[in-house]
């Protein structure tokens, strides 16, 4: 049986899922929320939010590290998601056989740890204090903390994953580009397995007051499940979220030939950067269209072989609307009819995680032949003519998936998924 | 000599001895090549730091160089710098399709807003209200984009329209590796024909300092070459600022466009040592061992950070192949963090390129006559992470 794809190259598939979000720990809790139209947008307990204009978030605040700091926590995210995978896929959890691939938010010294620093140092003058404080207190957790490898190289050692564990960013699009330059590894022959995974616990105050200074995220605070309302008519910005999810993926003659079960076939990947501004897209859409036409053609699919678009769907009046347009460009008269949610409404924006959170649930849906619905869809906007499945699941056989990622900084990635290998 | 072989068709450097190839070739073929160095700014900890940068050589725009504080601004510039090199630069089609890796840290902090909260908080209990209330009203509202590690690669693609793909790697040195390697591996199973590959470090701020402090790294008191600090107070690490760009091009795309290249990428080999088990000098062995190394007298760009357990054990390693010609070329730059590997890279090239050795940079290195062939890249991270490059006659 053939294991190459239409340009002879390896066909890579999916072997193993893991996942959590502020819906709950694992896939099945995750799916049962997802499909069932609950939002796990909450008000934020984890710090104070006097002065803030925005209350709630998508946290995950049910894990040991969810108040330990962002390095902490987005550690314990991609852990618990990459267990759950390698389960999954049932391949050894000490010694994976292939390379590591994560998406993670940049890092920074905590502020409960900067201010503890200082505190403690001896000058209370400027910098130098810090520094001083830093150097006597010769505190190794607190810069392994601090440094951008540590949690990929944490992963590394205990799932005894191969070579230099990559940690990357594309901000929004970081999740699909881990599964995308897990792809290409295989593609190119270097290893017959990767993990690809995607965390990201990095919502502070800071963090949160970043993005609200960028007018990005909605303050309709109450009631927090509702504020995430992708394609809607009063949409005002997303809302900050945090979660994980890891993928196995696996060349198709290395699962078929030690009998693992197939999730799902990554069959293309395609990315376009853009080169208009650093947080609005071109207002033509071109770069995304051309994202999504790179990963159709990458896929050897096309436009009429998709039955159900995974949306980057994040509620931001700008990005909906931009989306519309980029997607009714490529697929034509049929838009209108073609299946396409945002789960973004449910969990919020992972960030860093988002990518491979969707392209998880883009599987599952394949899989499980139920479409998870765009929720707090009440007001459509008429500007926007999309079959956004509205508030309710659909059952739906759905044999070929476009996940899109529209990141800040303009870089955008396309997956292209696929149920059974062809 | 294959098609989709790797090669240097553009190197952009920058760091304290100047812009540019030319700049650093003079400045590191000189008769007594010596570092420059700023003692005072941030003492006790010296560092290399950055010349006087017209940026609007390289951004034209004022609006686009204010959305960036240095390290943003160092990088699109060097960028421009390896475009400008490979004949790329203004040229649509090419820029337009010409794939991207980028190894970043982070950006600058806001100094003052920073040490007026920390100040406020010594006589408030009510911390989190503190944060809140600072940083609501005092942040500047695009810092944060001159903060993020992937803005570097969005500044690049704006200001220059290099809009290929687009990947940016953190992981101090060992980003950078892997950004060269996985450029190479790309074009190499052509997956890529052309890619910018690079990084930047701006070390003038007193947060890149403290990233290296939390854990001893950085060397105190007075100035010494890398290979001579182990003696020295504090950590070993001299930073410095500084960037490297390369376009990377297979041979064919090269070729096609009538492109002299100044060197071939052979291979990269990239590992991760526990460094628990003093083991380190045996995976720098083995590294090389890994490479096709030509045999011979070879010249080797070492990327050593002078942090005392990796620079000993690099060295160790190195020194027990008695044909490589080592030069620490930290020495001069000062340590680069995420740009370590691909600026080793560029020292490399230009050297076989201009068809000679650099001269010694210290008195434990040895003269090498001749034309090198070929020459060795390393960059053993200061803490985790190691590479290595075997550059070659194009």
């Amino acid at each position: 049986m053939k294991t190459t794809d239409k340009f002879g190259r390896p066909v890579v598939v999916v072997t193993g899922i893991g996942m959590v979000t502020s819906l709950g720990r694992g896939k099945a809790e995750n799916w049962a929320a997802l499909t069932a139209g609950r939002s796990g947008i909450h008000a934020i307990t984890r710090f104070p939010v006097d002065h803030l204009a925005v209350r709630i978030s998508g946290m995950v605040d049910f894990l040991d590290s969810s108040d330990k700091g962002a390095t902490a926590l987005t550690h314990e995210l991609a852990d618990l998601a990459v267990t759950e995978a390698i389960e999954e896929a049932g391949v050894s959890q000490s010694d994976f056989g292939g390379p590591l691939f994560l998406a993670a938010p940049p890092v920074e010294i905590d502020w409960r740890e900067r201010i503890a620093l200082y505190a403690s140092s001896n000058s209370k003058g400027d910098w130098r204090s810090l520094l001083e404080a830093a150097r006597t207190r010769n505190d190794r957790e607190l810069f392994d903390a601090c440094q951008f490898a540590t949690i990929a190289d944490r992963l590394a050692e205990k799932y005894g994953t191969r070579g230099v564990p990559i940690t990357l960013s594309t901000a929004c699009a970081s999740g699909a580009t881990a599964i995308q330059l897990g792809v290409e590894a295989i593609r190119r022959g270097e290893c017959d397995r990767a993990l690809a995974v995607g965390a990201d616990g990095s919502a502070t105050a800071e963090a949160l007051i970043r993005f609200t200074l960028l007018s990005a995220l909605t303050t309709h605070n109450d009631p927090p499940e509702k504020a995430s309302k992708p394609f809607s008519k009063d949409r005002a910005g997303f809302v900050l979220a945090e979660g994980s999810a890891a993928l196995v993926l696996e060349s198709l003659e290395s699962a078929r030939a030690r009998g693992a079960e197939i999730l799902g076939v990554m069959m293309g990947c395609g990315e376009k950067a853009d080169d208009f501004h650093r947080t609005r897209s071109k207002p033509d859409g071109s770069p995304a269209i051309a994202a999504v036409e790179a990963a159709l053609a990458d896929a050897g699919v096309s436009a009429d072989e998709i039955d159900y678009i995974n949306a980057h769907g994040t509620s931001t009046p700008e990005n909906d609307k931009m989306e519309h347009l980029s997607l009714s460009t490529v697929f034509g008269e049929r838009m209108p009819t073609i299946p396409i949610s945002s789960n973004k409404s449910m969990i919020g924006h992972t960030l860093s995680a988002a990518g491979a959170i969707e392209a998880a649930f883009s599987l599952m849906t394949m899989r499980e032949g139920v479409i998870p619905p765009t929720i707090n869809y009440d007001i459509p906007d008429p500007a926007i003519e999309l079959d956004v499945v509205p508030n309710v699941k659909r059952e739906a056989q759905v044999s070929t998936v476009l996940s899109n990622s529209f990141g800040f900084g303009g870089q955008n990635t396309c997956l292209v998924m696929g149920r059974e290998p062809v | 000599m294959a098609d989709n072989d790797v090669l240097i068709t553009g190197i952009g450097i920058v760091s304290s001895l100047g812009e540019g190839t030319d700049a650093h070739w003079q400045a590191l073929t000189a008769d007594a090549p010596s570092p420059v160095l700023d003692s005072e700014r941030f003492s006790p900890y010296t560092v290399h730091p950055l010349p006087e940068i017209d940026w609007n050589l390289q951004i034209p725009r004022r609006g686009d160089q204010r959305q960036m504080e240095t390290w943003q601004r160092l990088g699109t510039y060097a960028a421009g710098l390896a475009l400008d090199d490979a004949g790329v630069k203004g040229d649509e089609a090419l820029c337009a399709t010409m794939d991207m890796v980028v190894a970043a840290g982070g950006g600058e902090r806001d100094v003052e807003v920073d040490q007026a909260i920390l100040d406020a908080s010594l006589t408030r209990k009510d911390h989190g209200v503190l944060l809140n209330e600072k940083l609501t009203t005092e942040l500047r509202p695009t810092l944060f984009l001159a903060q993020l590690s992937n803005l570097l690669a969005g500044n690049i693609s704006i200001v220059h329209k290099v809009t290929g793909s687009s990947r940016t790697f953190m992981g101090e040195e060992g980003a950078g590796v892997c950004a060269v390697e996985t450029a190479a591996a790309r074009i190499r199973a052509g997956q890529s024909s052309h890619v910018l590959v690079g990084a930047s470090f701006q070390t003038e701020h007193p947060d890149m300092l403290l990233a290296y402090e939390l854990g001893g790294y950085l060397n105190r008191g007075a100035w010494k070459p890398v290979w001579l600090r182990e003696k020295a107070e504090g950590g070993g690490v001299v930073t410095g600022s500084g960037a490297a760009f390369l376009v990377l091009e297979s041979r064919r795309h090269a070729e096609t466009r009538g492109r002299e290249a100044y060197a071939a990428i052979d291979k990269v080999a990239s590992s991760r040592d526990r460094r628990k088990d003093g083991s380190l000098d045996r995976t720098v062995a083995e590294i090389m061992q890994s490479l096709p190394l030509p045999g011979g007298p070879l010249l080797t760009i070492s990327g050593a950070s002078g942090a005392h357990a990796a620079t000993v054990a690099e060295r160790a390693a190195l020194d027990s192949r008695p044909e490589l010609a080592v030069r620490g070329f930290s020495t001069m730059t000062g340590h680069l963090k995420e740009a370590q590997f691909p600026f080793a890279l560029a020292l490399a090239a230009l050297a076989v390129h201009r068809k000679r050795a650099y001269p010694p940079f210290d008195e434990t290195e040895k003269p090498l006559e001749g034309a090198p062939e070929a020459a060795l890249a390393t960059t053993i991270g200061y803490n985790c992470f190691e590479g290595a490059g075997l550059v070659t006659r194009a």
